[in-house]
């Protein structure tokens, strides 16, 4: 079923891995950010970002956890860019059985980024706030997206009527309630 | 709860291999902050000064700073002490980079080692597991091809390691201890980490560190995190590039040297190149840079960008910092792609890169003099660069004259002889110093250089101008904002100093002034060594983000401890203290205090003794750079004082000392 289109604001951190001076600040603040009471401890660990980084190679790349996943994938993909082999896993936001980002320490459960979601809102993750060199940078872009119609209660119900009965069936006694008057 | 540290140290006996974590005395945390001042305290109770450097009773401290692991930006100093094996006193050697912060999300603010171990061993740290493993598969690697086999064959890549190289190994005096982009290169520390028979150290730590007062603590770093930019963006006028700005000297990023070529020495810190630079040569160097740099790379939660990853077409990759860019390429009277070059192969080594390249000219012109012969350098190539890699080669496994020059340029010397030691001479208390050489004496440089614990100029000069500004106008526009000053005299000094005339060196600043100004920049330096700041973001540069108005509240804040500028001044300064009482039970004295012999053309010899005997007087020590009974009882000090008089090098009523020791008598 198609909806109407509808804008939506999307909160995104840009990363350009170019700029990256591989301090980790963006790690420690957002384990700061985090904590309980805020900012009473830090712990990289504990970090919703994550510095992939090989120096010998020059390899820097800031990578922010996204979902959880149960399972780790089943091949994996080399990329080469400019001549340097980045696993695929430097690029991959999972909180995954495969490596040990984007977990707690001490329990194992999955971590997200949140956007430093708080209230009132900061004006930029914590982590942008603390990269002067600009490897992450914050952006807001609106995107148009279809929303779904909301179905009424009598389309759900009657659905799974039809599904359990048929819809011929459905047909015939809705029919006959009506001739009944 | 502990807060900023973690209130354990790991205490490593080497020889027989056992491992215990030890709770700390939190009233020594208030006594000495931590780092550099609590190792001071360690080795004060447990090396006495018969303990020679090489043996299993010279203890061998990894130590973190109080901040370090905090969010405070740029606290992320490892502070290493132990027995220099040059100088015979304490050394003290820093480096940046991780290591430090890995050690406290370990869960230790310390990693204490004594005695040696049978067969060459790393330590790796897992947070609570802690184990003395084999080494014998990394004898003879390059440092940091053994930082990158042990995150290898631990699987973890994110372990920090801090290694020797063959330098280590062997026990050259320039040894130093590497760590990705750092190093902690100074006074040879690396050789006592290789006579323990210790090749790296391998941290990973997973645990918090906590903060005392949170809300009041991220404040101050946010204010920190906002004055680097604008103070980036307003390099200050009329001193040179490099210093205008903040963090170490951006030799990584510069391209000019003209300053440098210039106006320091080349070979053994002997020959001025006035001219030197030109289009040509700054076409040339800026290519040789551009070929081999990739990428501008920081140390831990700092913005600065002081180090560089570089890679050589040829030779692995390595990371360098500062103006190790320069050393080798100077020594050799070569270019920077020979410097870029032999550095790698030097780092891989791990020797100090002030040290060793001066070394190799010494050496270069013993033979020139015909002090050294063909007898001495049997195979030496004839062209100066491949005698530099032959030395270099030679001096790192100690062959032949190798193990000679492995000593450094004082102790080569006199076992050479036959006037060899006229041509070690750009050395303070036994240490090679930067290659410069300058025209009138400038009496705060003079008591600097004479008088800082690590005989090592970066260690104690910084917050104060090094030279007068030209005009009036550029002082006072200099002093407009200067916030960082303990007190407002100190703009007076600025304003009244001139580059001529009646204020200006050697006799201005006057004495009491030069006193004031050296005490300020050396408790900066005492402070940060203590809490793990790098000097970049504070006692080096001018108008740093870190000064003594915001540290109290920086310290209290994180730790619960209260503080007060007065109270934290007065813990630099027991620190300080301590430090020159071991010095001084080991020997040091007024003798040893000069600056390197050539450093100025116009010397002033009574105008001197002067400067000495106002600052021992100003820093409560008596004529001799001893700390009077009274002046470390003032500090709490007294068990010093006690053991000073014990050993009758301070007697009761505090007059000269009644035994004179020398350092140079006590080594075998």
């Amino acid at each position: 079923m198609k909806g109407e289109k509808k804008k939506k604001i999307v909160k995104a951190i840009k990363v350009d891995v170019d700029k990256c001076n591989g301090c980790r600040a963006c790690e420690l603040v957002c384990s700061a950010f985090h904590a309980t009471p805020k900012y009473s401890s830090n712990n990289p660990a504990r970090s919703r970002i994550r510095v992939i980084h090989e120096p010998l190679q020059d390899i820097y790349v800031p990578v922010f956890a996204g979902e959880y996943t149960a399972a780790e994938c089943t091949g994996r993909d080399k990329y080469v860019i400019d001549g340097k082999e980045y696993d695929e896993c430097a690029f991959c936001r999972a909180s995954c059985p495969s490596r040990d980002l984007f977990k707690e320490p001490d329990s194992g459960l999955p971590l997200k980024c949140d956007m430093c979601e708080e209230d009132p809102p900061l004006e930029e993750p914590l982590c942008v706030q603390w990269c002067l060199h600009d490897a992450l940078t914050y952006e807001e872009r609106e995107e148009e997206v279809e929303e779904e119609v909301e179905r009424e209660k009598l389309e759900i119900g009657l659905e799974s009527l039809a599904n359990e009965y048929g819809l011929d069936k459905i047909i015939d006694t809705v029919a006959r309630m009506s001739q009944k008057g | 709860m502990r807060y900023a540290e973690t209130g354990f140290n790991l205490e490593i006996d080497l020889s027989r291999g056992s491992i215990e974590r030890v709770a700390t005395d939190p009233g020594l945390t208030e006594l000495h902050l931590g780092g550099l001042g609590t190792n001071a305290k360690i080795l004060w109770d447990r090396v006495p000064p018969e303990i020679e450097p090489f043996s299993p009773d010279n203890i061998l401290i990894f130590s973190t700073g109080l901040l370090c692991g905090t969010p405070a930006i740029g606290a992320n100093r490892t502070i290493v002490s132990t027995i220099s094996p040059q100088t015979l006193f304490m050394a003290y050697s820093m480096m940046g980079g991780f290591w430090a912060p890995e050690l406290k999300y370990a869960g230790y603010d310390k990693v204490i080692f004594r005695g040696k171990s049978p067969n060459l061993v790393y330590l790796w740290i897992n947070n609570d597991n802690v184990e003395i493993r084999d080494a014998s598969h990394l004898q003879g690697k390059g440092a940091v091809e053994t930082e990158d086999l042990i995150r290898q064959e631990l699987k973890e890549p994110k372990a920090q390691v801090a290694a020797i190289g063959l330098a280590g190994e062997n026990r050259v005096y320039m040894a130093s201890i590497e760590h990705g982009r750092s190093s902690a290169s100074r006074l040879g520390i690396g050789a006592v980490m290789g006579d323990k028979g210790l090749k790296a150290i391998a941290v990973r730590g997973t645990k918090d560190v906590n903060i005392a007062r949170p809300a009041e603590f991220m404040e101050l770093c946010n204010e920190v995190l906002k004055y680097i930019p604008v103070r980036d963006q307003n390099p200050v006028p009329g001193v040179m590039p490099i210093l205008a700005g903040l963090g170490s000297p951006k030799e990584m990023a510069i391209h000019d040297e003209e300053w440098h070529t210039e106006n320091f020495m080349w070979g053994n810190s002997r020959v001025r190149r006035k001219g030197f630079w030109n289009e040509e040569i700054e076409k040339k160097w800026t290519e040789s840079m551009e070929n081999v740099r990739t990428r501008l790379i920081s140390c831990y939660n700092c913005p600065m960008k002081c180090g560089a990853i570089i890679s050589v077409p040829g030779v692995s990759t390595y990371m360098m910092k500062c103006f190790s860019k320069l050393t080798y390429t100077m020594a050799a009277f070569s270019d920077l792609d020979f410097g870029f070059r032999i550095a790698q192969r030097a780092t891989e080594y791990g020797v100090d890169a002030f040290s060793t390249p001066q070394v190799m000219a010494f050496a270069l012109e013993l033979y020139e003099a015909g002090i050294l012969t063909d007898q001495d350098m049997p195979g030496m190539p004839s062209d100066n660069e491949g005698r530099f890699y032959w030395l270099l080669d030679r001096i790192v496994r100690r062959e032949g004259i190798g193990d000679v020059l492995a000593d450094g340029t004082h102790w080569a010397a006199q076992q050479i002889g036959n006037g060899a030691e006229e041509y070690a001479h750009n050395n303070i208390k036994k240490h090679e110093q930067l290659p410069l050489k300058l025209s009138m004496l400038n009496p705060i440089y003079f008591l600097m250089y004479c008088t800082g614990e690590k005989a090592n100029i970066t260690q104690i000069e910084g917050n104060f101008p090094q030279a007068p500004f030209a005009t009036r106008e550029e002082r006072e526009e200099f002093v407009k904002d200067w916030i960082q000053v303990p007190d407002e005299k100190f703009k007076e000094y600025v304003l009244n100093w001139e580059p001529r005339g009646e204020n200006s060196m050697p006799y201005y600043p006057t004495i009491e002034a030069t006193c004031e100004i050296v005490d300020w920049q050396e408790m900066m330096h005492y402070i940060d060594d203590a809490v793990g700041m790098c000097a970049g973001l504070s006692s080096f540069p001018l108008k740093p983000p870190y000064h003594i108005h915001n540290y109290p509240a920086f310290i209290s804040s994180a730790t619960g401890i209260d503080m007060d500028e007065a109270e934290l001044s007065q813990i630099a300064k027991r620190n300080r203290t301590l430090l020159r009482a071991f010095n001084v039970r080991r020997g040091l004295r007024r003798a040893d205090e000069r600056p390197p012999e050539d450093h100025w053309k116009k010397r002033f010899p009574e105008l001197e003794a002067q400067l000495l005997d106002a600052y021992y007087k100003f820093k409560g020590w008596n004529k001799e750079g001893i700390p009077t009974k009274e002046s470390l009882q003032e500090l709490d000090l007294d068990y010093v004082s006690e053991d000073l008089i014990q050993r009758g090098i301070l007697t009761d009523d505090e007059a000269t000392p009644s035994k004179e020791i020398s350092a140079e008598k006590e080594r075998k």
